[in-house]
């Protein structure tokens, strides 16, 4: 659960002990922990089982960096280093949601609504 | 003489205390907990973690390499720089946070609801430009459906008078409708492509407002068995207002963490939130001791991942505007490393 009103909190939980979001893995350990209702640790073993890794690396962002490219999971963009020719946000998630086995409801609403393409 | 060191009361001032004098605050946080919460005191080894981590000048400190865990946020998207979604994706892509939550200033179910459509193209675009699983969170607040701010008879002012029974119709009654909007919202945000839904501050207006939230999660789990369902509560213990409510045939008055967890459970939720308040007049190691006690029953058998609420005000954070990272990460660490959490 969140840490409250966002004046600075985020910032020194995020370093303090933060899995990082998509600067890393965070963000799919996330959505094991959503969708699936996974404990912590089984949801790092899930999602490190389904990329190769140690469940240490999904805490990397110099290991996840390569990763991510490597599935296609989006990458922070920025302006010194943007990855245009590979996935964007949806995109990135129609590969989250192929990878990790679980439907990611904002890609099934995508695929619902372009059913004629 | 024993040095002094700095540490945080927990209105976020800046004191100096002794190791031994940081010691017996710890000492005495646990025994305050386990007294009123009927549950074990914290183990002597745990005690003596949680000093070597708050017996420190240390400006900041953190968990080890690999031992991160999950950060579900509520009160992202804040307008702190632009507007909501924006600010979505300063929290994915500057801080780090895993779980970012669109919510709107009105943080309560009851008020989003009559802005539901705009509040869904919010999350509709903030879905195309995330790539981070993004919730949407408020308040259950069964408080709003009260006069004058609601149709329902005033619980606060019958009970003085004397009108228990008349008390008690008009929460069930309120409960009812603050189901039905927290399936309205959510209905409407799952449609716009929502990742999952956040009920915070659970139990703010006591047992029937515990009662609304876990029922719109089993409704809501029934319909979307994929979708991520928080509930975060208010505080460490569930409020009587109504006293004789029940879910599962548990009753829900006088509930501690350890039970709190078991409804939120069995509704069917994905998260679990427990909330400590913070005693401003004591110092943060009293404050962590007293919260990790009163939790630790409910870390050690959970079967769903458990995000402890470490905000302002709440967990071992200080009540102050500002709260200051040096007393942010001790809290942060101290809950990772002694209940194995899941996250926050």
């Amino acid at each position: 659960m969140g840490t409250g009103d966002a004046l600075g909190m985020e910032g020194a939980h995020a370093q303090a002990s933060g899995m990082g979001g998509m600067r890393a893995a965070g963000d799919l350990v996330a959505r094991m922990q959503m969708s699936k209702r996974m404990r912590l640790k089984e949801a790092k073993e899930y999602v490190a089982g389904k990329l190769g890794c140690s469940t240490r690396d999904l805490s990397d962002p110099v290991a996840m960096e390569l990763l991510r490219l490597e599935h296609g999971l989006g990458l922070v963009s920025m302006t010194s280093s943007t990855h245009p020719t590979e996935p964007g946000m949806m995109e990135a998630k129609f590969n989250i949601s192929k990878l990790l086995d679980i439907p990611i409801n904002s890609v099934e609403r995508f695929k619902e609504r372009t059913t004629g393409f | 003489m024993e040095p002094k060191i700095p540490t945080r009361m927990g209105d976020g001032s800046l004191v100096e205390m002794t190791r031994s004098e940081i010691k017996a605050d710890l000492e005495e946080g646990t025994m305050v907990a386990a007294k009123k919460a009927k549950v074990p005191e914290l183990t002597q080894a745990e005690l003596g973690h949680l000093l070597d981590i708050y017996a420190s000048a240390a400006r900041f400190t953190a968990v080890d390499i690999g031992a991160e865990v999950v950060l579900s946020n509520d009160g992202t998207g804040t307008k702190h720089i632009g507007n909501r979604v924006q600010d979505l994706q300063s929290y994915e892509t500057l801080l780090g946070v895993d779980i970012p939550e669109l919510w709107q200033a009105d943080y309560s179910y009851k008020a989003v609801k009559t802005n539901v459509a705009h509040e869904g193209q919010s999350m509709k675009i903030a879905q195309a430009l995330l790539t981070n699983p993004v919730q949407y969170g408020a308040m259950p607040d069964l408080g709003r459906y009260s006069k004058p701010d609601g149709p329902i008879p005033n619980w606060s002012e019958l009970l003085p008078m004397g009108k228990i029974d008349e008390a008690r119709d008009a929460q069930v009654e309120a409960c009812a409708m603050l189901v039905e909007d927290i399936d309205f919202v959510a209905d409407a945000m799952i449609e716009a492509g929502a990742d999952g839904i956040d009920m915070d501050t659970t139990g703010a207006a006591g047992d029937a407002d515990f009662l609304a939230a876990l029922t719109a999660c089993r409704k809501l789990r029934a319909k979307y068995p994929h979708l991520g369902i928080e509930i975060g509560m208010a505080s460490e213990f569930v409020l009587g207002m109504h006293g004789q409510l029940e879910f599962d045939g548990q009753r829900l008055a006088g509930m501690w963490p350890l039970k709190q967890l078991e409804m939120v459970t069995a509704a069917g939720a994905s998260i679990y939130g427990p909330a400590v308040n913070i005693n401003t007049g004591k110092s943060t190691a009293w404050n962590i001791a007293r919260a990790i006690t009163f939790i630790k029953p409910a870390a050690e058998v959970a079967t769903i991942p458990v995000h402890v609420n470490v905000g302002m005000g709440v967990g071992g954070v200080p009540t102050c505007l500002f709260p200051p990272a040096d007393a942010t990460s001790r809290a942060s660490k101290a809950f990772v490393e002694i209940l194995k959490i899941d996250g926050y």
